[in-house]
């Protein structure tokens, strides 16, 4: 989601497969600029990525941010390979309007791909650079030359270092791209298990997140959000709130509500008053949770047709001489999912002199930053962001809109930091939800294989990020002037946004899939880790599993029978191996399992998961036991940071799937707190093993939002085999399955 | 008001009324990072502290209820410097993801720890089960505590 996006009729839907869009920045074409890999294609020069210090260290500077994934461990690994420094002498600066590239949004499993990229080839260059001015400094030729760690040594034994050519270095020229990185055979710090930068001071109370930080003259504040959305508030009694201790500023600005005090628990305490003495009038009430689908379904859609293909020879009949192809049918739904970080969402802001400055941990700076200063009535080049880091985010979840929030609070006290920590109720009530999804399948078997397949998905759009079409920030739809969000629109393939992974990555003679994006959105979302892929993977993949038993084939030699992607094949393949998977495995009696792959985006890391389950009867009880993973994500920079995102992706989904469903009714948001949406906790965690299947010469895949669509795919299919029914609604809780099971 | 209260062994004196939750206090006055803002409702354990050894919810205790207790904060276990074999055995196992609730993983297991030195991994589990973690370090979690167990008993 860097990429500007294009809108839909900017694109054709291809014959025959994936369509392929590019980015088109007008700006890039005019000046014909040639076009450069990852993310030096929108940042073009050295000295934005990397400066080499007196010192002899490097100062190395990304768009991309930390947000518990162990980025920045990865692009400290990258850029001290190429730049021969130990990992100890490069420097991460991550996030800031003021200081770093812009990178738009860390998101979509990225970050590697494109500042991965940049930073590889942009410290192959500098490397280079450095070699040069050694050469010329010594008088020798460069290639003579030898680098370790951040000394130049000549054949004759004389030595320069990186800090003795800092000063006349200049970086300041854009970079060509054209100076090749080391080949994976020479990495000494690419490809291994170096361990997370950020750990330490997390284990040990060091300061580590925006909630840690606390400057001088630092106020607390609190808001006070409505009893649901769209609600006006006519009265609130500021002087009771004022009354109480500490208490420096109520700030209200149209609908937006909040407070300013010297103490936390003051302006907790203030945050209460307010509420208690504040009158609305109510928005518009909000669809039934348990009829939601219904009411999507009866919503207006913008169709696309992401993937037809149906050669003539095929059209109209099944192959000749072949069994009458049995049909099948089969609709899935997706609730929607709350982020529910651990940590509730939090910012930092200091309006002075004329400039705000705000610390977030919003994961796009630079396009919170542009739509922070429309709100606010700003230009852009007097709000600064910073990234600080909070409570892991899994997408879009109130980051940005906490941050407007404490900028609009901060101007109730100009020249003093105003730190703003969200409370449990206002993260859960009003952070943006994943999508609630539903996907209709229809398919054919013939003689074993698949002969047609139809597939539909209707969604909201997953992605309303800020972005320069509108403000999508909260407070700024309830300013006395309000601030419009931008129109919904999808995301194109093949990233695709509702309709990600909506195209099974299998071979077909027939498909045909149909994106129904839903532009009225009932209750506020936007992304979700893996958009719509975790929907979609679970259809797709249930689906596979559906016909398989119809076609009367092993799930896992049914997909292989469909797939030629070599390195698809490869992960099922080890997948099915590790979990010792047999043929003719028995399941029922409560006991089961299930296989699920999928391709990320069609772009990333290829994934392929097996799960036991154990279902109880009585109880409705759904436990995984077991998780099996094969994971293919090319060139691995951090086998254990890889282990880790796959690991954490299987244990989300798991969440997820077994339990996790948002509640609400006319009146408002009815989940809350944890108790109102539990999560999965430490005694229902699978045990996970996972193999990794390193390939040195591909490029690194993204691999943070690659389990999560395999697992859930393969829960449900263990599932099935446990209990030889199919479940098709998600999540698979307790009343469900007893009834289901009867 | 004024009021005292001990924490990592050092008598400390805060500013702050007697219903004012321990964790504001010392996350505000005392400058202690580790226990961190969940919940606020005593359900995620993100916040949680040792008092008097036994694990309790920071976010949930009002100051007026410390008295002489004694209070220790995961700053109190160790530091970067010199780690707890707690802290050693999570870094080990790069048992962390965005790390929010890994003070309240820690915190918690001191005390399964001290009460039982060599728990099973069951154990361990059952002692964590209402701790909450978001980004999926749960297995690496445990591994961390059964690290440190073991590592305990060779010392």
């Amino acid at each position: 989601m860097n990429a500007p996006m294009m809108s839909r009729r900017d694109f054709t839907a291809g014959l025959g497969g994936l369509v392929v869009a590019f980015s088109f920045d007008p700006k890039l074409a005019l000046a014909q600029q040639p076009t450069l890999p990852g993310s030096l294609q929108t940042n073009r020069m050295l000295d934005a990525w990397i400066r080499i210090d007196a010192d002899g260290s490097a100062t190395v500077s990304t768009g991309k941010v930390e947000l518990g994934q162990g980025i920045l461990t990865a692009l400290a690994q990258i850029a001290a390979e190429e730049l021969d420094l130990p990992l100890g002498r490069v420097h991460m600066i991550s996030g800031d309007t003021g200081r770093t590239p812009n990178e738009g949004v860390t998101s979509g499993s990225q970050s590697i791909e494109y500042s991965g990229t940049a930073l590889r080839l942009a410290g192959a260059e500098v490397r280079a650079i450095l070699i040069d001015a050694a050469a010329k400094k010594l008088g020798v030729a460069a290639d003579t030359l030898k680098v370790s760690e951040g000394t130049i040594s000549g054949a004759d034994g004389r030595k320069v270092t990186y800090g003795e050519l800092a000063a006349a270095l200049d970086l300041k020229r854009e970079a060509t791209g054209k100076v090749p990185p080391k080949p994976a055979a020479s990495h000494m710090i690419v490809g291994t298990s170096v361990p997370r930068l950020d750990i330490p001071n997390k284990v040990t109370g060091g300061p580590a997140y925006v909630q840690d930080m606390r400057p001088a003259g630092m106020l607390h504040a609190r808001v006070v959000r409505p009893p649901r959305p769209g609600s006006r508030l006519e009265s609130v009694d500021e002087a009771a709130a004022k009354g109480l201790p500490g208490v420096v500023a109520v700030v209200r600005d149209g609908s937006f509500l909040g407070v300013i005090a010297e103490r936390e628990e003051q302006a907790i305490k203030a945050r209460a008053e307010l509420a208690k003495s504040a009158k609305w009038t109510l928005g518009p009430p909000l669809p039934d949770s348990a009829k939601i689908y219904d009411h999507l379904l009866s919503l207006p859609t913008e169709d696309t047709v992401v993937s037809e293909k149906q050669p003539a020879a095929l059209a109209g009949a099944p192959p000749a001489n072949s069994a009458a192809p049995k049909m099948l049918e089969a609709t899935y739904r997706k609730p929607y999912i709350a982020h529910g970080s651990i940590g509730p969402s939090c910012a930092l802001a200091e309006l002075k002199d004329g400039k705000m400055t705000v610390w977030t941990h919003s994961q796009g700076v630079f396009p919170n930053r542009g739509n922070l200063a429309v709100a606010l009535g700003m230009k852009p080049d007097d709000v600064r962001c910073i990234h600080a880091e909070g409570s892991g985010c899994y997408g879009h979840n109130g980051a940005d809109d906490v941050a407007l929030d404490a900028a609009l609070l901060a101007r109730g006290a100009p020249g003093r930091p105003v730190r703003l920590q969200w409370m449990r109720d206002d993260e859960f009530g009003w952070e943006p939800y994943g999508p609630a999804m539903v996907m209709k399948a229809k398919g054919a078997v013939s003689d074993g294989r698949i002969v047609d397949w139809n597939y539909e998905v209707w969604s909201n759009t997953h992605s309303m990020r800020p972005e320069p079409g509108g403000v999508n920030l909260l407070a700024a739809w309830y300013l006395a002037d309000p601030k419009k969000p931008a129109p919904p629109k999808g995301i194109p393939q093949p990233a695709g946004g509702g309709d990600r992974n909506a195209v099974p990555l299998y071979d077909f003679p027939r498909q045909r899939v149909v994106n129904r994006l839903i532009k009225e959105m009932p209750l506020r979302v936007s992304a979700l880790r893996t958009l719509g892929a975790y929907g979609n993977v679970f259809a797709v993949e249930s689906f596979m599993d559906e016909l398989a038993l119809a076609a009367g084939a092993d799930p896992v030699a049914f997909r292989l029978a469909h797939m030629t992607d070599p390195r698809a094949r490869a992960v099922i393949e080890a997948v099915a191996r590790k979990a010792d998977w047999k043929q003719d495995q028995k399941g029922g009696e409560g006991r089961g399992r299930g296989i699920g792959f999928a391709k990320y985006k069609n772009l990333a890391t290829y994934v392929a998961v097996v799960v036991d389950v154990e279902v109880d009867r009585a109880s409705g009880n759904v436990r995984v036991p077991h998780a099996y993973a094969a994971v293919d994500s090319g060139l691995v920079i951090n086998p254990d940071g890889l282990v880790n995102q796959i690991e954490g992706g299987i244990i989300q989904s798991t969440s997820w799937t077994l339990k996790e469903e948002l509640r609400f009714n006319p009146e408002g948001i009815l989940s809350h707190d944890w108790l109102s949406y539990p999560i999965l906790t430490m005694t229902e965690v699978p045990k996970i093993e996972i193999e990794l299947i390193n390939r040195p010469t591909e490029r690194s895949l993204g691999a943070g939002e690659a389990s999560q669509g395999p697992t859930v795919a393969a829960i449900a299919n263990a599932f099935a085999h446990a209990t030889s029914k199919r479940l098709r609604d998600l999540p698979l809780g307790r009343t469900r399955v007893k009834a289901a099971l009867g | 008001m004024t009021i005292s209260l001990k924490v990592n062994g050092a008598m400390r004196s805060v500013p702050a009324e007697p219903d004012t939750p321990l964790l504001y206090v010392l996350r505000n006055d005392l400058g202690f990072n580790g226990a961190k803002f969940g919940c606020g409702l005593g359900q995620c354990g993100a916040c949680t502290v040792l008092i008097d050894g036994q694990p309790t919810r920071s976010c949930m205790v009002p100051l007026a209820e410390i008295g002489e207790s004694e209070v220790v904060t995961i700053e109190g276990l160790g530091s970067v410097e010199k780690p707890h074999p707690l802290q050693q055995a999570f870094i080990a196992e790069q048992a962390a993801q965005c790390g929010y609730c890994i003070n309240g993983m820690i915190m918690t297991a001191k005390a399964i720890l001290d009460a039982k030195p060599h728990p099973s991994e069951e154990e361990v589990r059952e002692g964590l089960a209402l701790n909450l973690c978001r980004c999926g370090t749960h297995n690496r979690i445990v591994r961390a505590v059964l690290r440190a167990a073991e590592t305990a008993g060779r010392s």
